[in-house]
């Protein structure tokens, strides 16, 4: 009994500073954790972190990757953050990613008949509903039969993903693609317009922000953003206020799913110009994107800021990988890391810490019986 | 002047929590073998202390002594090393496990059957004390003041000889507290060391010898028993006179608001909480509702308020068909609710203002089309917390960091404020502190006043004497009977809660 026992004990308040210092320390922790990973590997740390940084940030080029890889990020990471708010799990976004990249291929290639004008307007229309759909199926599951969306939407990513490479290397496999599992180009009609000649498709950009900013704005401001927002809390609450759970429910991860469609379309009309084999089209975004939402402590506003930093993480990241021959699974290490930090992080908003001293500090224990111990 | 030896002494003991001090430089003496009442409103600080005796908390500064000796209580296997045990509110017992098995668990020694070395001492605490249990019966087959029996039991089985009871009688029928208060008599006459936890009264002055008060933290009195009376321990307790008499207008009855009709309501079990009952309160009226926790008196509540289902039965409001109406059709037709969790009535981490639009929040003026009204929430807020008197740093502060006291007022607040025909009260004031129950039960009175039609659901029987016109009392998820309230005294409502029939007026 006589070490120093460190206890915690539950805060009643967090303070605000708290809950905006909590992620900058947690990343700032899982940095110095991956530092000592890097050391193992036999990279300096300090050199692996410069290169990271000078990747992403460091240059125009790198920069304008890092603007193009946040575009999915924040749409998926806003749409998350609704949905969590809610205490509904979505963590399919990926997959509702996919299926919009589907929806926007079949308007891209297969529907004849639209004007040229209003092609790209279809397809992100068909990839927000594809994408909502996709997420309703958890959603129906989870607020009819109380079956657990975390498992539902994850099985549905990799049904979506499969889905993907059936139609690729099937049905919709390209006349001109030889062996590649590619379908044709799009047309130039469905092909999204970039910024100058970098890969920023700046449509997209510019509804990824609006929506994080409109996301704000339903969630703070609307009486369904108040749905949302007493039923994360309290669902009890919810309950007794006379609120429609089923639509709640419905209504975040249906959200969600559509940003995450977009982000979809966002990927095969304005990077690859064709549908792709599943990895192709997304190294995981829609998985970032749950680091992205509770980095930005599920504020939409926030994931404009956090999303922009995680995708400098994986820009940066893919560039170490080939400067400091490191394994390819570095960039998932470090996205697991930092998430796994974070959401502990979290803790220390919830609880504090108290260390206490043994005897050298204050002499107790037994002493003779009725003595007074003065200190 | 030679001090009787003591059990107990804590000194200097201070405790804060962010925001509050728990505990201010308090001293705390019990002496060997007597009851000992800790009277407080609650958040005085009681429990705080009693946690920090048991090791669950640390104090930041003080000393305490256990018979005699300076100790550090780290954790509370420390404090049952001393010879400390606590009976908490809540029972941490095994349900689907018997009585021998919850005395034995956790316990090293014998690894072998030990419950069947407990059996002997079982009976000898049975016989000492008369702590009778059945050492084979299972948790979830004894009734509160029986699982009570038993974690005293399990105290004293790992060799307690101080024994914190905290507000032991909070789930306990009025035959059971008797119960109690023998058996904590007994223990002291037997050389045992009990501190008590309560805020009421009536059992300082049924069972102890000495009582110590707090109040905001900081001990005010420590006084015999026998040399004090009622009023100057509320006195001591709130820090000002305190009205024993609500007075009680009396109402001319209108129409009849509520009638249900041979309500059945299943309970989270599936099984049957509610088996045909029926009532009618009429505008102006308060029904209250006696019973133990756990005898169908919740699920009603839920039923009338649209959270629960009825399988079979009507209920009527001003004479129009309600049954099985969703909650939000029945507040919208004049039906308030108090849950009794206070949880359930509110978001906790939601700001004042927000909770005190839970219900509204989509109407106008809060709400026009699909955007919150910010400053028509505001205002509302502004005025309900004065009308209220709802003491909040802000109506920005989230509502969690309000004493039990004022999110019981806000709560009121938000469900009075619109004239409801049918106020639903499910235990209003338990866990409050007397100032804050005293205003508690004058809004029940005013609302009747006012006509609104009341069902008062509460443990508290005295809290049922003194507000309601008729009261029924339910048992089993039948209403053993319903009297009117000049009829009714402590003693008949108690056999009715222990199940035996009355006749209904």
């Amino acid at each position: 009994m006589n070490w120093v026992s460190i206890r915690l004990e539950k805060r009643l308040d967090t303070p605000r500073w708290l809950n905006a210092v909590t992620p900058v320390l947690s990343v700032l922790a899982a940095l110095v954790f991956i530092a000592v990973l890097f050391y193992i590997l036999g990279v300096n740390p300090l050199v692996a972190y410069r290169r990271i940084f000078m990747g992403a940030f460091g240059s125009l080029y790198g920069l304008s990757e890092t603007l193009t890889k946040a575009i999915p990020l924040i749409l998926c990471g806003a749409g998350l953050a609704i949905s969590f708010r809610a205490r509904v799990y979505n963590i399919g976004a990926e997959g509702q990613l996919l299926v919009g990249a589907i929806a926007a291929t079949w308007v891209a290639l297969f529907v004849p008949g639209i004007p040229d004008p209003l092609r790209l307007p279809a397809m992100f229309v068909a990839g927000a509903l594809a994408g909502a759909l996709w997420a309703l199926i958890p959603g129906l599951l989870k607020a009819k039969l109380r079956q657990d969306e975390v498992l539902t939407s994850l099985m549905l990513v990799y049904i979506a993903s499969e889905l993907v490479n059936h139609l690729v290397y099937g049905p919709w496999k390209g006349a001109q693609e030889w062996g590649f599992p590619y379908t044709d180009k799009f047309p130039p009609s469905a092909i999204i317009p970039h910024l100058g000649t970098t890969r920023i498709h700046y449509p997209t950009l510019i509804i990824a922000v609006l929506a994080a900013i409109l996301a704000y704005y339903f969630i703070q401001r609307t009486r369904w953003g108040f749905e949302i927002r007493v039923t994360g809390e309290n669902p009890e609450a919810a309950r007794y206020a006379g609120m429609n759970y089923l639509r709640t429910v419905l209504l975040v991860i249906g959200i969600s799913g559509a940003l995450a469609g977009i982000a979809g379309v966002g990927e095969v009309a304005g990077i690859h110009g064709r549908l792709r084999y599943p990895q192709g089209i997304s190294p995981g975004y829609g998985f970032t994107a749950i680091i992205v939402a509770w980095l930005a402590r599920l504020n939409p506003l926030a994931v404009l800021l956090t999303g922009f930093l995680i995708s400098g993480l994986l820009v940066g990241g893919d560039a170490i990988q080939l400067a400091l021959n490191l394994p390819a699974a570095t960039v998932h290490l470090f996205n697991g890391v930092i998430l796994l930090f974070v959401l502990s992080g979290d803790l220390f908003t919830r609880y504090r810490v108290r260390i206490e001293f043994p005897a050298r500090m204050a002499p107790a224990v037994a002493v003779r019986p009725g003595v007074e111990v003065k200190e | 002047m030679a001090e009787p030896s003591l059990a107990v002494e804590m000194r200097g003991i201070v405790k804060r929590f962010p925001g509050v001090l728990a505990n201010d430089h308090v001293n705390l003496a019990v002496r060997t073998g007597e009851v000992h009442a800790l009277l407080g409103e609650n958040g005085a600080g009681k429990t705080t202390l009693m946690n920090i005796l048991y090791g669950i908390y640390h104090p930041d500064e003080g000393e305490i002594f256990v018979k005699g000796k300076h100790v550090r209580i780290h954790s509370p296997s420390d404090a049952i090393r001393l010879g400390i045990g606590m009976v908490h509110q809540q029972f941490r017992l095994v349900p689907s496990h018997t009585v021998a098995e919850n005395v034995v668990l956790g316990l090293p020694r014998p690894f072998f059957f030990p419950e069947r070395a407990a059996r002997q001492k079982l009976r000898e605490f049975a016989q000492k004390y008369g702590l009778e249990v059945d050492p084979d019966a299972r948790i979830w087959q004894l009734s509160a003041g029986e699982q009570q029996r038993v974690e005293i039991v399990k105290a004293l089985y790992r060799g307690a000889d101080i024994l914190i009871l905290d507000e032991p009688t909070s789930m306990l029928t009025p035959q059971e507290i008797r119960e109690l208060m023998a058996t904590v008599r007994r223990m002291a006459a037997e050389g045992k060391t009990v501190i008590f936890i309560t805020h009421k009264l009536d059992e300082v002055f049924a069972a102890s010898d000495r009582v110590t008060v707090l109040r905001q933290g900081k001990v005010v009195a420590t006084l015999e028993t026998s040399q004090t009376d009622k009023r100057e321990l509320a006195r001591l307790m709130v820090g000002r006179d305190v009205l024993f008499r609500l007075e009680k207008k009396p109402v001319t009855l209108g129409p009849t608001v509520l009638e249900v009709k041979n309500l059945h309501v299943r309970g989270d079990r599936g099984q049957m909480a509610v088996k045909g009952v029926s009532f009618h309160i009429a505008a102006g009226e308060i029904l209250g509702i006696a019973g133990v926790a756990g005898n169908g008196q919740r699920e009603l509540a839920e039923a009338l308020a649209g959270l629960r289902p009825a399988v079979k039965g009507h209920v009527f409001l001003k004479g129009k068909d309600v049954t099985n109406q969703p909650p939000r059709v029945l507040a919208r037709s004049g039906v308030c609710y108090v849950p009794a969790e206070r949880p359930v009535g509110t978001v906790p981490n939601l700001s004042v203002a927000e909770n005190l639009v839970l219900k509204a929040y989509d109407q106008s003026p809060f709400c026009n089309g699909i955007f919150l009204d910010p400053e028509a929430i505001a205002n509302h807020a502004d005025r309900l917390i004065a009308e209220y008197g709802v003491a909040t740093p802000s109506r920005e502060t989230p509502l969690k960091l309000l004493s039990g006291g004022n999110i019981q007022r806000a709560i009121l607040a938000r469900e009075t404020s619109c004239a409801p025909s049918l106020l639903i009260a499910v235990h209003p004031t338990s866990g409050l502190d007397v100032g804050a129950t005293e205003y508690i039960r004058q809004t029940l009175l005013a609302q009747r006043e006012q006509g609104t039609a009341v069902l008062l659901v509460s443990e508290d029987l005295e809290e049922i004497l003194q507000l309601s016109d008729r009261i029924a009392v339910m048992y089993g998820g039948e209403i053993m009977g319903i009297l009117p309230a000049e009829q009714a005294d402590l003693e008949t409502i108690g056999l009715m809660m222990a199940g035996i029939h009355r006749e209904v007026a």
